[in-house]
C-alpha cells in the first residue's frame, strides 16, 4: 500500500474541502478500495474518512418514497422493514451480494461506487486501460468467461459487479450528491454509471470530490419482486448473470439484468414485451449483444434466467 | 551501469525525512499531509479490544487485523487472503462480524471490539467454542477463530431478525436452520472442509440460548 495522510470528517462541507487536496479520496466501508489499495490498483495520498457524516438514515420521502443516507449499510438496508415489504427486490440483491461481514461493511454509496473491473484488472501484470489509460485491454482476446457482452467497447469488456445497484435500476432510484463547491444535483441512476467507451478509466457520472449524500426511491409501485442471481457457487461469488424484477398482476412489469454490461442494463423497450414472455423480452433486452466463445452462453443465460423468474411470477 | 552509490544515500535520505516528517504530524484526529508522499504517516488510535483500553501509534496503512496481531499480539485471529474472501480475519466491532483485513485501524477511534480471545479462555469456553470442540468443527484450525466469531454473530443476526439470501419469506422472523446456517457462515471458507460440523455445532448452540 502506498503511504496516504488520513482525517475524519463531520460535514459534508468539511468533505469537500478536504475533497480538495491533492490525491484525496473518500473512503466509507473500506471493502473495496482497501482490496485495491493493497494491490496499488488504487493509490489516493489522502483518505477522508466519511463515517461520521450522519448519512446513515432511511427517511420517508415526501412524495412516499424511500431516502437512503450514503452511508446506510447493505446490511441495514436489506434488513429495514419497509424496504423488506415495498421494495424487496431490493433487499434480495443486497443479500444475494458478498457475505455477512462485507455487508455489515459496505455502505449505499460504496456499493455503488465499487470499481467495474474484471480479473485482469486485479493482475497488475497485465494491461488493462482502466488501471493504465491507453495501455491496451488483456480481456480481449484473453478467457472472457465473466465478462460484458453489451455495451462493450474496443477498450474495455468489463461488467459492473455490484447487486444492489441493478435493482436500484429496476426501481428508477436517483442519487444525491454534493461537489464541493456546494452545488447538489440527482443524478437518475440510468445516468450514474458509464459506458467503457475510449475511457473505461471513468465509470460514474460524478465530478472530482462530488459526495454521494443519499439514494432516493420513487413510491412503491407494487406488484411481485424477484432478484435472481446465477453464479457458479450458491453463495458468495459475483453474478455470472443476475434479473431484477418486478411484476405486476396483469403481467406487465420491469427488469433489469446483471453481470452483463458495465452497467445495470435495462431496456424499457424490451419490457414491453414481458406479457408475452422471456424469448422476445429477452431479443430486445440483448439486441446488439456481442459475444465471444466464453461468454456467449450469458445470452441463453439471460433468457431462461429471465423465464424461471416470470414462471415465478405466475405462480 | 549507472552508478549504485546514489540511489541507495537518496532512499536512506527518505527514510530520514519520511520519520521525521511523521513523529512531527502524528495526530489522533488528522494526520496532515507529509512533505514526500512516500513518507509513512503515523496516526493515533485508542479503541477498546476484549474490554481493556488500548491507544496505538500507527502507519495509517495498517489494518485493523495487523494491529491485533502485530501490535497487540492477539494472533487468535487469522489472516488467509487479506483482501475479504476467506472470513478467517472475522471479528465482532460493536456487536458486528466484519473482516479486520479490510478494515484500517485508525477507522476504529472509540470502537468495542472482540477477538476469539475475548469470547473465551481455554479454562472458561464460550458455548460456541465448547461446541465447536464437542462436534469436532476443525481440523487444522487456521479459519476456526473467525468461523467462531462469526457463528456468534450470525445467531444475534438471526435473533434480531435480519433475513439472509435463503430466507423463504422476507417479512417472517428468519428460522434457525440448517440452510440459514450455511448461508450466512458462506463468508468463512474452511480448506479443511468442516463444513457439516460446523453447522452442527451452530446449531446446537442456537438451541441451548433459543
Ligand atoms: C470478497 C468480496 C466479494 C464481494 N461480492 C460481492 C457480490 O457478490 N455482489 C456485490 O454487489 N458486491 C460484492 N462485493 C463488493 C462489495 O459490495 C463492495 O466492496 C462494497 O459495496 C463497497 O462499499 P464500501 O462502503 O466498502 O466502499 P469503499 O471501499 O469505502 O468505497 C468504494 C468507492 O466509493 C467511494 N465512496 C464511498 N462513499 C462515497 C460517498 N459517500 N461519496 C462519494 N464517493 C464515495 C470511495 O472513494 C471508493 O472509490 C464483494 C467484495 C468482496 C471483497
Ligand atoms: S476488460 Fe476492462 S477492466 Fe478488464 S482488462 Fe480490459 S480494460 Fe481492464
Ligand atoms: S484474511 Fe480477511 S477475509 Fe481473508
Ligand atoms: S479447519 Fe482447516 S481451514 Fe478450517
Amino acid at each position: 500500500m502506498k503511504a496516504f495522510t488520513y482525517e475524519r470528517v463531520r460535514s459534508p462541507a468539511e468533505a469537500a474541502a478536504a475533497a480538495r487536496k491533492p490525491g484525496a479520496k473518500f473512503i466509507a466501508g473500506g471493502t473495496n478500495l482497501l482490496d485495491l489499495m493493497k494491490l496499488q490498483i488504487e493509490t489516493p495520498r489522502h483518505l477522508i474518512d466519511v463515517n461520521g457524516l450522519a448519512l446513515d438514515k432511511i427517511d420517508k420521502t415526501p412524495d412516499g418514497g424511500l431516502r437512503i443516507g450514503a452511508l446506510v449499510r447493505n446490511t441495514d438496508l436489506a434488513a429495514d422493514k419497509r424496504v423488506r415489504r415495498d421494495y424487496a427486490v431490493l433487499s434480495r440483491a443486497l443479500l444475494a451480494g458478498a457475505s455477512g461481514q462485507l455487508r455489515n461493511k459496505a455502505t449505499t454509496a460504496g456499493n455503488l461506487l465499487q470499481r467495474t473491473r474484471c480479473p485482469y484488472f486485479y493482475d497488475t501484470n497485465m494491461p488493462c486501460n482502466k488501471r493504465m489509460p491507453g495501455a491496451g485491454c488483456s480481456a480481449i482476446g484473453g478467457f472472457t468467461r465473466s465478462h460484458a457482452v453489451l455495451g462493450t467497447s474496443e477498450a474495455c469488456i468489463a461488467t459492473h459487479p455490484s447487486d444492489m445497484a441493478v435493482a436500484m435500476r429496476a426501481l428508477g432510484a436517483e442519487v444525491e450528491t454534493v461537489k464541493p463547491d456546494g452545488a447538489v444535483r440527482t443524478i437518475p441512476i440510468a445516468d450514474f454509471h458509464r459506458l467503457p467507451g475510449a475511457t473505461p478509466h471513468l465509470e460514474t457520472a460524478l465530478a472530482p470530490g462530488e459526495l454521494i449524500t443519499a439514494v432516493t426511491l420513487p413510491k412503491p409501485i407494487g406488484g411481485v419482486h424477484i432478484y435472481q442471481k446465477v453464479r457458479d457457487r450458491a453463495s458468495y461469488a459475483f453474478a455470472l448473470v443476475s434479473v431484477a424484477a418486478i411484476v405486476q398482476r396483469d403481467g406487465s412489469g420491469r427488469v433489469a439484468v446483471g453481470g452483463v454490461a458495465h452497467k445495470p442494463w435495462r431496456v424499457e423497450a424490451a419490457e414491453a414485451q414481458l406479457r408475452r414472455g422471456a424469448k422476445p423480452t429477452a431479443d430486445l433486452l440483448l439486441s446488439g449483444a456481442k459475444t465471444t466463445p466464453d461468454n456467449a452462453y450469458k445470452l441463453t443465460l439471460v433468457e431462461r434466467t429471465l423465464g424461471a423468474v416470470l414462471a415465478q411470477a405466475r405462480a | 551501469m549507472p552508478p549504485i552509490e546514489t540511489p541507495s544515500i537518496s532512499r536512506r535520505c527518505l527514510v530520514a525525512a519520511g520519520a521525521a516528517s511523521a513523529a512531527a504530524t502524528a495526530s489522533p484526529l488528522a494526520a496532515t499531509a507529509a512533505s514526500n508522499a512516500d513518507a509513512p504517516v503515523l496516526a493515533k488510535v485508542s479503541f477498546e479490544i476484549n474490554g481493556k483500553p488500548q491507544t496505538l501509534e500507527l502507519d495509517t496503512r495498517t489494518t485493523l487485523l495487523d494491529a491485533l496481531r502485530e501490535h497487540l499480539k492477539l494472533t487468535g485471529t487469522k489472516k488467509g487472503c487479506d483482501h475479504g474472501q476467506c472470513g478467517a480475519c472475522t471479528v465482532i466491532v460493536e456487536g458486528r462480524r466484519i473482516n479486520s483485513c479490510l478494515s484500517l485501524a485508525v477507522m476504529h477511534e472509540g470502537d468495542r471490539v472482540t477477538t476469539i480471545e475475548g469470547l473465551g479462555a481455554p479454562d472458561r469456553l464460550h458455548p460456541m467454542q465448547a461446541a465447536f470442540v464437542k462436534h469436532d468443527g476443525y481440523q487444522c484450525g487456521y479459519c476456526t477463530p473467525g468461523q467462531i466469531c462469526s457463528a456468534v454473530a450470525v445467531l444475534d443476526e438471526i435473533k434480531a431478525g435480519i433475513p439472509s439470501h435463503v430466507s423463504a419469506d422476507l417479512t417472517a422472523s428468519p428460522e434457525v436452520s440448517g440452510e440459514e446456517l450455511r448461508e450466512r457462515m458462506s463468508g468463512n471458507i474452511c480448506r479443511c472442509g468442516a463444513y457439516s460440523n460446523i453447522v452442527e455445532a451452530i446449531t446446537e448452540v442456537a438451541g441451548r440460548t433459543a
